[in-house]
């Protein structure tokens, strides 16, 4: 048979090997586009309606790349990575980056929002009742879905309509003896019950009047205030008591003449100023090298002894002749299988000194979590506990890809077991496990919830209070973070970046050791 | 090793994981039912404090319980698919960016997960306002969240397990004209069960114990797991007095894990790969 013409003018431009199309091939094709568009057609129309057009035109990118991959028969590699990256990308790698660049600014507790919400904020926060203002009968409605207040004078009996746009006069409105309304046209007015459930909803709405507002006093009266600072764009500062207060843009708040500020500000760029803080904080570096030092311990000890326990473990289980293995693996995975916060919660009582197990039952009288070496002997032991399931699951998996007949070989050419082990078996797990050893160090370095659910970074000598004898790098620091002063994310977010540098080097250094390992088999 | 001495060393390290959890399970049945009032050895038992947590107002546990096994058997088995397509990639493909990529995937775990929590605050408010269903009290939304975890650490477990696959077996499979897909779902997918078993059980047990992020993401008592309901139930000064029902949940809370452990245990130690390119 001649062979086709258009078949060989194709195969000599695409030297790989043609396939036919199966119907396996067509259908694949069609579900893709099919999930694409079912992707487009829910997603797009929110998008549209608030007019994010940036959302929109990522989301349009995106779906054309995917869609694009899986139709061409090219980047095959890249058709199995990507599923998974999408969800990395948007839950993992975006907020890791955007943390990253808050620490180059002073986001926290007063300086959350932009300006003109902290203008905003400072004004409402500001209105006070002015003096011989009158008191309105309030009634709150429903306009819609949205809340709105009807106002009753109680001079004048008139009633007006306050909403986030102002106030309006209500013609045709209905007043009960008590001053409440009844109904008016457009409105649904509201019960007390459903008044009360809407509390904190009413007690947010302003309604603005000319130099002031109307807020609600309960759920039953509101009265007209006046903001006792006010923003003037002129000076770009916030007239009123104690002012004027002039905006610092450096540091995101109104500042006045003694030096004061207000206490809401606002988001600014403060460039390396946290980093310049975590070096020069006496506090941080003062006592760096110590923590930093039982912090490398801690995790080094942690994923030694969950390794070490977890493969012994694996090992015993996994002889031919060995009996009841199913009952033990149960018993062995019975830690894991607890939720970890919990037995973390567990285990410190069982450390208490005077109803805690651990002295009962050996019949001491110590203070574990009260002196620096049982604590730290505790909480090892309590994170040997909790981790070394993890490692007997994935020796247990680890050895079964590893071929008896490696060992018996071993055996047969007259190794002794301990030699059958070093040199056979232990290396063909690490080239499984090795990421996993490096994960869990990485893992425990940071591991927040063993310290701070068991001794919250203590004891604390006496002598120095700021920092306690199990603490951890991500303790000590958060605590300064996040203790008196409020929560900074902008400061937290430097520490964070000193710490992923730190765990991030001492990785890649342990990884590249491994790299001609992995060569050899991958 | 003498089968005696194996039996002795894994009884021993039986009893050191067991012991905590005898406390649990005498704190649980404490008919007392406060921390205060618990030994290792109950001086009474009975079932009040699992009678209290069934019935009890304040607390659904029966509705925590399904939410947490719900996300946890669906998300362990998205995660799982994702994870084994990119082990499937790393493992038998060469490309650019392969190193960086597989180095990428442990360096990104490595940062202090509970900071971006501020940033995920704010992701999903919005997602909120756009798509309800996938926003904050939705089961599908922390699903979403917790795939964003699915390339970690347990892809690079199954990669290692694939490495130790014969690369002969898909090569074959190619020569025989199998496409990638074909190769991948019915050549490796059969062979890596054991690691697909372990990497499961993983999932499966971080999801039920994840407690940060869903502390976050779910605020109404319908749609919290176990884990951040239970942690609610001994926050603050109730500690002393709800302990019996805690400890009680923490059994309950085992009992899911244990079943697929006890599912998947058949297929952790079916040796498949060993004799599979046996002359």
């Amino acid at each position: 048979m001649p062979p086709d013409v258009r078949e060989t003018v194709e195969a000599s431009q695409a030297p790989r090997p043609r396939r036919n199309i199966t119907t396996a091939f067509v259908v694949s094709r069609i579900a893709v586009l099919a999930v694409a568009a079912a992707i487009l057609l829910y997603a797009a129309p929110p998008l549209v309606a608030t007019g994010s057009w940036i959302g929109l035109a990522v989301l349009l990118g995106a779906t054309a790349v995917i869609g694009y991959l899986y139709l061409t028969r090219r980047y095959v590699p890249a058709k199995y990575l990507v599923p998974g990256t999408v969800f990395l990308i948007a839950f993992q790698v975006f907020p890791v980056l955007y943390t990253v660049t808050t620490a180059f600014t002073n986001f926290g507790d007063g300086h959350r929002g932009d300006k003109a919400a902290a203008i905003t904020a400072i004004e409402r926060g500001s209105v006070r009742q002015a003096p011989g203002s009158p008191e309105y009968q309030l009634t709150t409605a429903l306009r819609g879905g949205e809340l709105v207040f009807l106002l009753v004078d109680p001079a004048t009996k008139q009633v007006r309509l306050g909403d986030a746009g102002g106030l309006s006069p209500l013609p045709g409105a209905e007043v009960g003896v008590t001053g409440k309304v009844l109904r008016a046209p457009g409105v649904t007015v509201l019960t007390a019950p459903q008044a009360a459930a809407r509390g904190e909803e009413i007690a947010a709405l302003t309604v603005p009047t000319d130099g002031g507002a109307v807020k609600a006093n309960g759920l039953s009266r509101a009265v007209e205030g006046r903001a006792a600072l006010v923003y003037d764009a002129g000076c770009d500062c916030m007239r009123g008591e104690g002012g004027p207060w002039r905006a610092d843009g450096s540091q995101g708040y109104f500042v006045n003449a003694a030096g004061e500020h207000l206490a809401q500000g606002w988001q600014v760029n403060v460039g390396l100023a946290n980093f310049a803080r975590v070096l020069t904080n006496p506090t941080i570096s003062g006592y760096f090298l110590g923590v930093f030092g039982w912090n490398a311990v801690f995790a080094l000890a942690s994923v030694a002894g969950t390794f070490g326990l977890g493969m012994a473990v694996a090992l015993a289980l996994h002889h031919p002749r060995m009996r009841g293995t199913k009952a033990y693996r149960i018993a062995l995975i019975l830690p894991y299988a607890m939720p970890s916060f919990a037995m973390l919660l567990v285990w410190r009582d069982m450390f208490n000194r005077d109803f805690g197990l651990v002295n009962q039952m050996l019949g001491l009288n110590v203070d574990w979590l009260g002196e620096v070496t049982t604590a730290r002997l505790a909480v090892v032991l309590v994170n040997l506990w909790l981790g070394f399931p993890y490692m007997f699951l994935v020796t247990t998996g680890a050895l079964q890809a590893i071929p008896r007949e490696l060992t018996e070989a071993a055996a047969i050419d007259g190794a002794t077991p301990w030699k059958a082990f070093r040199r056979v078996t232990l290396p063909l797990l690490l080239v499984a496990l090795t990421p996993l050893l490096i994960s869990s160090f990485a893992y425990n370095f940071n591991n927040f919830n063993a310290i701070q659910l068991t001794t919250e970074g203590g004891p604390f000598p006496p002598e120095n209070p700021q920092v306690g004898g199990t603490d951890l790098l991500i303790t000590y620091t958060f605590r300064l973070a996040f203790g008196t002063g409020g929560a900074q994310f902008g400061f937290a977010a430097a520490i964070s970046v000193f710490i992923f540098a730190i765990v991030a080097i001492v990785s890649a250094v342990a990884f590249r050791r491994t790299r001609k390992q992995e060569e050899v088999y991958a | 090793m003498k089968l005696a001495l194996r039996h002795a060393f894994v009884l021993a390290v039986c009893a050191f994981a067991i012991f905590p959890i005898l406390f649990v399970v005498s704190a649980a049945i404490n008919p007392l039912g406060t921390l205060a009032s618990t030994e290792l050895l109950p001086t009474g038992a009975g079932l009040a404090n699992f009678g209290e947590l069934m019935t009890s107002d304040v607390y659904p546990f029966g509705r925590w319980f399904f939410n947490s096994v719900f996300i946890a058997l669906l998300s362990s088995f998205a995660s799982l698919l994702l994870s084994m397509f990119a082990a499937y990639a790393f493992s038998r493909m060469r490309f650019a960016g392969r190193r960086v990529g597989l180095l990428a995937l442990l360096l990104i775990q490595m940062f202090p997960q509970f900071l971006a929590i501020v940033t995920i605050f704010m992701i999903f408010t919005r997602v909120t306002e756009l798509y309800p269903a996938f926003g904050f009290d939705t089961v599908w939304g922390l699903m979403l969240l917790y795939l964003g975890g699915a390339l970690g650490v347990n892809t690079w477990l199954m990669k290692g397990f694939l490495d130790t696959v014969p690369k002969e077996l898909d090569e074959a499979a190619t020569v025989d004209g199998a496409t990638h897909a074909q190769v991948f779902w019915k050549v490796i997918m059969p062979l890596v069960t054991p690691i697909l078993a372990v990497t499961a059980l993983l999932a499966f047990i971080t999801t039920m114990s994840e407690f940060l992020m869903a502390n976050v993401f779910l605020r109404d008592p319908e749609s919290k797991t176990l884990a951040v309901g239970m942690y609610g139930m001994i926050a603050g000064d109730r500690r002393n007095e709800n302990f019996g029902m805690f400890a009680a949940a923490t059994l309950l809370t085992a009992i899911p894990t244990v079943s697929v452990f006890l599912w998947l245990q058949k297929y952790i130690v079916s040796g498949l790969t060993s004799g599979a390119v046996k002359g």
